[in-house]
């Protein structure tokens, strides 16, 4: 029959991983990301998993999704719709469904579609394909159970620990499909269980059976992918999330400015995982601190670079709201400190796997009395790292803290990243004060460019002083309540951030001419971009600018918003950046793209609102 | 090089007159000169509250934050910089009302803090309501017609949060301030020193019955480690052990003599006996306990980080960021 089997060539393709949170979809993602991305192609991950950890197996509340985009040329988000789906159970076809494109082809382990199945699915009916309206020459229906099992029988393994292997079966079908490099899966599964090498080898017999299965029969969906790569940058890279970008992006810093890296922290969703990944690092001198909540996460980093380090919290919305006044000390006090917010669907506890853009204003304003205060937003995953070294750079140089806004999607999403030099970094000199000013030095004396207080770290002779959260004179650093220092002391404060330097915004696309200007911030970049791409692809006149350095704003913001006929802001939110933007620009007023439903924008959503935008 | 008070003085203080804080901070002075640890190596951080107002008056590194935060944020001062010696001041609403989370965590941790816990029972920035150590009943502008709740018996919540060191002086005593002062100095962990000290505007005469030297002589009992619990104006009285609790008793009378009195353990790992001294006193015929209660050498957690630290350091291969970066799968793309 392989002489039949036709080859198709794609451009792009996004699979599907899922089933029951324990299945290890995430593990199979994983490993056909980097097995696609080792052949060079552009890939963008994304997990959707539930809040609870383990919903009861089989149950709609418990499927868990990953999704991988793989492509020729670069993608820039995990796709809105796959062009594969596997389903490892009812529950996970019943659910993510909805995630297919029409005609995608499904893959689906038969054994796991059995009556309780069906009834914990909430199917009506045995025929489950036909309840969907699923057309079942687009189904690989294989019964992946009973394959492990025979594949695993003489392995010795007992039944619970060969079913584990079942998504190493999908992955191999995957592979199969796309016409993957099985070795390079293979070296990966060793390494990742180096200390348990049966368990390794019993994983790669189960890929090697998944893909002789597709390759035998190859099913009934007769085609095998290629994507092939076009466009490649040599060099060497590794698959990162955009929370272990952020953990790495705080660690090169410290290393840069010479200090060490102190992280008081709180567990919270989505942001646990920089607190994971940093306490891994203790013998990079990293010192991590689970504090006993939220507040102290914050109070003990304030506590930290008092001290003389970089100190950073990292947190979700919830934490930043308890973290306020610590915050603030750090402003009044003029310490560097890096806040990172992983932000989550709110209000209160809201949607804490989810993704949201809804922290903005929180962060610019969410706190009492006049305090300024800069704001860096990631756009990606990779772009995670560059953008925690430069909330690190500007809290130290600046002697502010600094808040670095991610959000879930960003956060859990991953892509090839780059090994970075950080010889090509720029270097980071905290404001020390030099040993000559003992005589005239105070807390509060200025570097008359910058506007920045020097620093004198603990340890130091001659230097001693008391900082505070009580307003304090300009000049010799007391306590101070007189009406005209509070006033000069609050400008101060707030021409301080004003004057920090940050890259001009960037438009993309058609700069000179377009119709419409698509302006968002952080994490969205890869769906504004997408969506612009396939406008210009289809004969529009469109540009995108996208914010990451949202306080102080890039110098050039009101000239570009102010060229173009039509701008739209499009966010996760209400109209919060909408809203910053016309606060700061004069008589700007652009349309807005507005969702908050906890999932990342759909391309094809936006494509669709903006072309009606150009329209009217 | 040795030091003097002055060495340590900043400021003109602006309590009251006649705060018991006035007293605290010239015996803190003291303390500090006789410690020896240069100004430029100590660090005074408080929350926020009258006594919170300390380290202004201090010449040494310090920071008056905000209210009941104290604790965490010396926390990240002493782990990051344990060269430091840290000293947290905090009153009884900042440490044990809104900043009691991080007391009974700190204690916990055990981290090398010296914590000064000013206890006058009172609110007085806020202009008298009561405090978690007000005692029931207690009659103030918030409580017209007395608490209705029960008030922390500060000894106990360090204890409970499994504290290695607790001891008590009268902020008018200036010797035994300063002893205790010294004491949580060297002692290694968390060092909690509860001060008792009169609010001369909201809550005067509070502690009264111990504030002069007679009343301290009839009313208090010095505890010293490897000395018996003996008491009373002629050292005519002493503790002993009865069923599950203490009894005082007369030397002398029934044929107890001094050989019979409990022997105070400052250093035994259980603190049940300890406990029992620190919460005798407020009328239930004992006297009140000064000096140190406990003082229990344990693994601080400063040093565990550090150590901790070095042992990774030591058997990981990677140390700066160019070796992390090759311990993750990588490809090439040529």
């Amino acid at each position: 029959m392989a002489e039949t089997l036709e080859v198709k060539e794609l451009a792009e393709v996004a699979v599907r991983f899922s089933g029951d949170s324990g299945d290890g979809m995430q593990l199979a993602g994983n490993i056909f990301s980097t097995v696609s991305a080792t052949v060079g192609n552009s890939i963008s991950t994304f997990p959707d998993y539930p809040a609870d950890i383990r919903a009861p197996q089989g149950s709609l509340t418990g499927v868990s999704g990953f999704q991988v985009h793989i492509g020729a040329n670069m993608v820039y988000t995990p796709g809105d719709k796959c062009d594969v789906l596997v389903a490892m159970n009812a529950a996970a076809l019943k659910t993510q469904y909805k995630y297919a494109k029409p005609g995608a082809a499904i893959i689906i382990d038969t054994d796991s579609f059995g009556a309780a199945d069906l009834k914990k699915a909430a199917f009506a009916t045995e025929d489950y394909l036909g309840e969907m309206g699923i057309d079942p020459d687009r189904v690989i229906a294989c019964p992946i159970t009973q394959m492990v099992k025979d594949c695993l029988a003489d392995s010795g393994m007992d039944v619970k620990a060969m079913l584990k292997c079942r998504n190493m079966f999908a992955l191999g079908l995957v592979c199969w499909l796309f016409d993957r490099d099985l070795d390079i899966a293979f070296n990966f599964l060793k390494e990742k269980f180096a200390k348990k090498p049966d368990v390794a080898e019993a994983n790669i017999k189960v890929i090697q059976a998944g893909y002789d299965y597709g390759h035998n029969t190859h099913s009934s969906v007769a085609n095998v992918y290629r994507i092939e790569t076009k466009k490649k940058v040599p060099g060497r890279y590794m698959d990162i999330t955009g929370n272990k970008a952020t953990a790495y992006g705080f660690i090169a810093a410290a290393e840069k400015a010479g200090l060490k890296l102190y992280l008081g922290s709180y567990p919270i969703t989505p942001a646990t995982d920089v607190l994971h990944e940093l306490s891994k690092h203790k013998s990079l001198g990293v010192t991590t601190v689970q504090c006993e909540d939220e507040i102290a996460g914050c109070a003990s980093a304030v506590g930290a670079s008092f001290a003389g380090a970089l100190g950073v919290t990292s947190t979700s919305g919830p934490g930043i709201c308890l973290k306020s006044e610590a915050i603030n000390l750090a402003v009044i006090m003029e310490l560097p400190l890096v806040v990172l917010d992983v932000q989550r669907g709110g209000p209160a506890t809201g949607l804490p796997t989810k993704s949201e853009q809804t922290d903005l204003l929180q962060a610019l304003f969410g706190r009492n009395g006049e305090s300024p205060m800069p704001v860096i937003a990631a756009v990606s995953p990779v772009d995670c790292f560059d953008a925690a070294y430069a909330a690190s750079k500007m809290a130290l140089e600046h002697m502010t803290p600094v808040i670095l806004m991610t959000d879930a999607y960003v956060a859990n999403g991953s892509a090839s990243f780059k090994l970075p030099n950080l010889n090509d970094y720029p270097a980071i000199n905290p404001p020390y004060v030099p040993e000559e000013m003992k005589e005239s030095w105070t807390p509060y004396l200025r570097n008359p460019e910058t506007g920045v207080r020097y620093w004198a770290v603990p340890g130091r002779e001659g230097f001693h002083h008391i900082l505070g959260g009580l307003e304090k004179d300009n000049k010799t650093g007391a306590i101070s309540t007189d009406p005209e220092n509070h006033d000069l002391m609050t400008r101060l404060r707030q021409e301080k951030i004003d004057k920090i330097q940050v890259p001009d915004l960037e438009v993309l696309g058609d700069k000179d001419d377009a119709d419409l200007l698509i302006v968002g911030f952080g994490g969205t970049f890869g769906h504004l971009r997408s969506a612009m791409d396939e406008l210009r692809a289809a004969g529009k006149k469109v540009a995108m600018a996208q914010f990451k350095f949202i306080n102080p704003l890039p110098k050039n913001t009101a000239e570009v918003l102010k060229k173009y006929k039509k701008v739209v802001v499009a966010e996760q939110n209400m109209g919060q950046l909408a809203g910053w933007l016309r606060m700061k620009v004069d008589n700007f007023t652009p349309y807005q793209f507005n969702q908050v439903k906890g999932q990342p924008f759909l391309v094809s959503e936006l494509v669709a609102a903006f072309n009606d935008i150009i329209n009217k | 090089m040795a030091y003097t008070a002055q060495d340590f003085k900043k400021g003109q203080p602006r309590w009251c007159p006649g705060c018991g804080d006035h007293f605290f901070l010239a015996s803190l002075h003291k303390a500090m000169a006789e410690i020896g640890v240069a100004p430029w190596n100590t660090a005074v951080i408080s929350g926020i509250g009258c006594s919170s107002r300390l380290p202004h008056y201090m010449a040494t590194y310090g920071m008056n934050t905000i209210h009941g935060r104290a604790a965490a944020i010396a926390t990240g001062c002493k782990v990051t910089n344990p060269d430091l010696t840290v000293w947290q001041v905090s009153g009884d609403g900042d440490g044990l009302a809104i900043g009691g989370n991080h007391f009974i965590h700190t204690n916990r941790r055990n981290i090398n803090l010296n914590i000064i816990l000013l206890n006058n029972r009172i609110y007085g920035l806020t202009k008298g309501q009561y405090s978690p150590t007000s005692p029931r009943g207690f009659v103030s502008k918030s409580s017209p017609y007395g608490t209705v709740e029960d008030p922390f018996r500060p000894a106990e919540l360090c204890f409970g949060a499994r504290g290695h060191f607790f001891a008590r002086a009268v902020a008018t005593d200036a010797p035994g301030t300063i002893e205790v002062l010294k004491a949580a100095y060297h002692h290694k962990g968390t060092a909690v020193c509860e001060i008792l000290q009169n609010c001369v505007i909201f809550n005067n005469g509070t502690h009264d019955a111990v504030s002069s030297k007679e009343g301290r002589a009839k009313n208090a009992i010095y505890v010293e480690h490897g000395k018996p619990l003996i008491f009373g104006e002629n050292n005519e009285f002493g503790l002993m052990q009865e069923g599950f609790g203490l009894k005082i008793v007369k030397i002398g009378e029934n044929g107890i003599t001094e050989k019979d009195i409990l022997v105070h353990d400052a250093h035994c790992e259980d603190n049940t006996l300890q406990l029992k001294l620190a919460l005798m006193g407020n009328g239930d015929g004992f006297p009140v306990a000064l000096g140190v209660i406990r003082d229990v050498d344990a693994p601080t957690y400063d040093d565990s980080v550090t150590a901790q630290i070095e042992e990774v350091k030591a058997a990981k291969k990677y140390h700066n960021f160019a070796e992390l970066l090759e311990t993750n799968d990588i490809w090439e793309v040529k």
